[in-house]
């Protein structure tokens, strides 16, 4: 019977069906600081083990310092014991943990695909909404909640309802200037912020084909901010030059053993769809958000739109814009490169090309934090980590940093942060804080020329 | 864990959509290593004011809407950030169920994860309740919300049903099925 990439992959890992639901078995289950406390202490309080503490990896991310002095003594109270009980739980229960002092630290979306952890046609779940990033690999990856933790801290299984299949297929080629990130913007203002919520999405056509990994990772990335669970691409020959030889990555004869079983990891015929979106973005132009949920995005000359619900009204308020405006407008006076959607060595060289030999505006403040220990070495290994200190940046340590300001990096109340993360929620940045975002190439233009512009 | 079968209360309105998470629990309650402690943060950007006191006017701080245990709200309630604090919040605040028009898939597993139920109800029959503004009765043995002389009847996956009902434990659940389980990390599990 012909099957969705999503089916495959799915049937393969039911153990058993109840009714309208699926008991799911789970390869590798990721877990950071902030959304394992809870689980553990369940585990703790019924006596339970940790069924299989050789699929399970921590790390330290979304509470973690990026300032390098900062990260011995912990200053927040409350961070450093919620940091402190993710490193006990992980001694107690035998979890592999990449703390704050190893090589391979950094946001749990980035250690994944960086580790040889996240693979093609492996079941992957996290504590994090952002989860479907690994479905880049051609994984089936998606983000649960505390409670669905502990079930598979517990037993490595849990119980899911199986969504319905979408295909968003991309074609055209793309300008110099517009990247991955530019096409989900533009997927989600399109199509508003729950277009996805009940379908898994498999992104394909040309110019997903032509994408590298890494672009990849970034369009799956936000495929939540879309409403949907799951976003995954189908494994190829770009796939596989990726994964191989990284830590995790099975090696030699077990390597070729692992092709030939993900080798049917495809859509059989896009008919199977439940529903298509289709975008060409032979036009595309470079993607900004102007409100407080990420369809309120327009293209970069494009006039913000006219009021019209009291959403609109709040959110104008919120930002402190009007319609009519248009993104040069924006008074922005900080830039943030870094996070789970864009904080990857392609970003930061993409970033640097655009600084090199440049010095960033006046009124801007720019502050770049790799995703992981490994993409900053590399950064300091080409030399990009020199190029953005002499243009006047700020380097920091990895983390999610402002990407959720839940460590001490906060946009000031109404600044307005030029922002190549993933929310522009209300206070998502700190309080009363107004994002905007971005792709990497932009945010760094941004940076550049003080307001938001390709000079 | 309670089991949720019949629910009677009046009903708190927030008539917005996309409600996210972050606004329901922002992120600087999230610190806490433990499942309670969150009803003073539900809503916390919305229900204080920039010095922290209470705005008066907000539906969550009005008297006549203390003690509801039914929140009715828009489209995509919960969206955003997977934290599960944000359901803690809405239990500990007392609202057993939510009344929105969708809602974002994990936010959904999150919330009957904790045997509260996120009940989906189109938009007019929202309206009705808001506007009749009695007592509302939410009966899941026989899936129907009543109010006065309205009476409207809702869907949910059976097993969702019969997990809230019985307040079952979800890990218990699954170790029934451990041989299952493990026949599968037999074969292809290494
Ligand atoms: S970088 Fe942002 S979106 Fe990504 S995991 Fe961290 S907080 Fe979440």
């Amino acid at each position: 019977m012909q099957k969705t990439l999503f089916d495959k992959i799915w049937e393969k890992h039911v153990i058993v069906t109840k009714d309208d639901k699926d008991l799911l078995y789970i390869d590798l289950h990721l877990i950071h600081e902030v959304t394992s406390p809870q689980a553990f202490e369940g585990l703790r309080l019924k006596n339970r083990k940790l069924r299989r503490p050789d699929r399970t990896f921590a790390t330290m991310d979304h509470n973690t310092p990026t300032i390098a002095a900062h990260r011995d003594v912990i200053s927040d109270p409350l961070s450093a014991e919620q940091l402190k009980s993710l490193a006990d739980n992980c001694a107690e229960f035998g979890v592999t943990l990449f703390d704050m002092e190893s090589q391979y630290n950094g946001i749990v979306h980035m250690i994944g695909p960086e580790l040889g952890l996240s693979l093609p046609g492996k079941t992957i779940v996290c504590g994090d909404s952002h989860t479907a990033t690994h479905g880049a690999l051609g994984a089936l990856a998606f983000g649960i909640g505390t409670s669905e933790v502990e079930d598979v801290f517990a037993t490595q299984c849990m119980w899911q309802t199986k969504p319905k299949n979408m295909g968003v297929k991309i074609v055209g080629k793309l300008s110099d200037n517009v990247f991955a990130k530019d096409i989900i913007l533009k997927l989600i203002a399109d199509n508003g912020v729950s277009f996805g919520t009940g379908y898994a999405i498999e992104y394909y056509g040309e110019t997903i084909e032509n994408m590298s990994i890494e672009e990849r990772l970034s369009l799956c990335n936000m495929s939540i901010e879309g409403g949907a669970k799951f976003g995954m691409i189908k494994p190829d020959q770009k796939t596989l030059d990726y994964i191989e030889g990284r830590l995790y990555t099975p090696k030699g004869e077990d390597f070729e053993k692992f092709k030939e079983s993900i080798s049917d990891l495809y859509t059989d015929d896009e008919s199977l769809f439940d529903k298509i979106i289709t975008l060409d973005v032979t036009d595309l132009k470079p993607q900004v958000s102007y409100g407080t949920n990420p369809s309120m995005t327009v293209d970069i000359d494009q006039e913000f739109p006219e009021i019209k619900s009291p959403e609109d009204q709040t959110a104008y308020q919120y930002m402190g814009l009007k319609p009519g405006m248009k993104a040069a407008d924006i008074p922005i006076d900080f830039v943030f490169i870094g996070s789970c959607t864009n904080g990857r060595i392609n970003d930061l060289r993409i970033a640097a090309e655009v600084m090199q030999g440049k010095k960033i505006a006046d009124n801007i403040t720019c502050v770049i934090v790799p995703g992981s220990m490994q993409v900053l070495q590399q950064a300091e290994q080409e030399g990009l980590v020199d190029v953005f200190e002499e243009a006047g940046c700020e380097m920091r340590m990895p983390g999610c940093s402002y990407c959720l300001a839940m460590n001490e990096d906060r946009v000031a109340p109404e600044t307005h942060c030029a922002s190549t993360s993933n929310r522009n929620f209300e206070g998502r940045q700190g309080e009363r804080s107004r994002t905007h975002l971005m792709s990497p190439y932009l945010a760094a233009k941004t940076a550049i020329e003080g307001r938001i512009s390709l000079g | 864990m309670d089991k949720l079968d019949i629910v009677k209360s009046k009903a708190t309105v927030i008539f917005k959509d996309n409600i996210d998470t972050d606004i329901l629990i922002p992120k600087n309650y999230l610190k806490s290593t433990k499942r309670t402690g969150f009803a003073d943060a539900l809503f916390a950007p919305w229900r204080y004011d920039e010095t922290g006191k209470p705005i008066e006017d907000f539906p969550l701080n009005q008297t006549a809407n203390q003690g509801n245990q039914i929140l009715i709200a828009g489209e995509n309630f919960g969206c955003g950030s997977s934290r599960e604090h944000a359901a803690w919040a809405l239990q500990d605040f007392g609202f057993k169920v939510v009344i929105a028009g969708s809602y974002s898939p994990i936010f959904y597993m999150n919330y009957l994860n904790n045997l509260k139920l996120p009940l989906i109800l189109g938009r007019a029959e929202r309206e009705a309740l808001i506007e009749q503004n009695s007592e509302i009765t939410v009966n899941l043995i026989d899936k129907t919300v009543t109010a006065g002389n309205l009476c409207f009847s809702f869907a949910i996956e059976n097993v969702y049903r019969e997990k809230l009902l019985k307040g079952q434990d979800g890990i218990e659940e699954i170790l029934e099925y451990i041989d299952l389980i493990e026949e599968h990390e037999r074969k292809y599990a290494k």
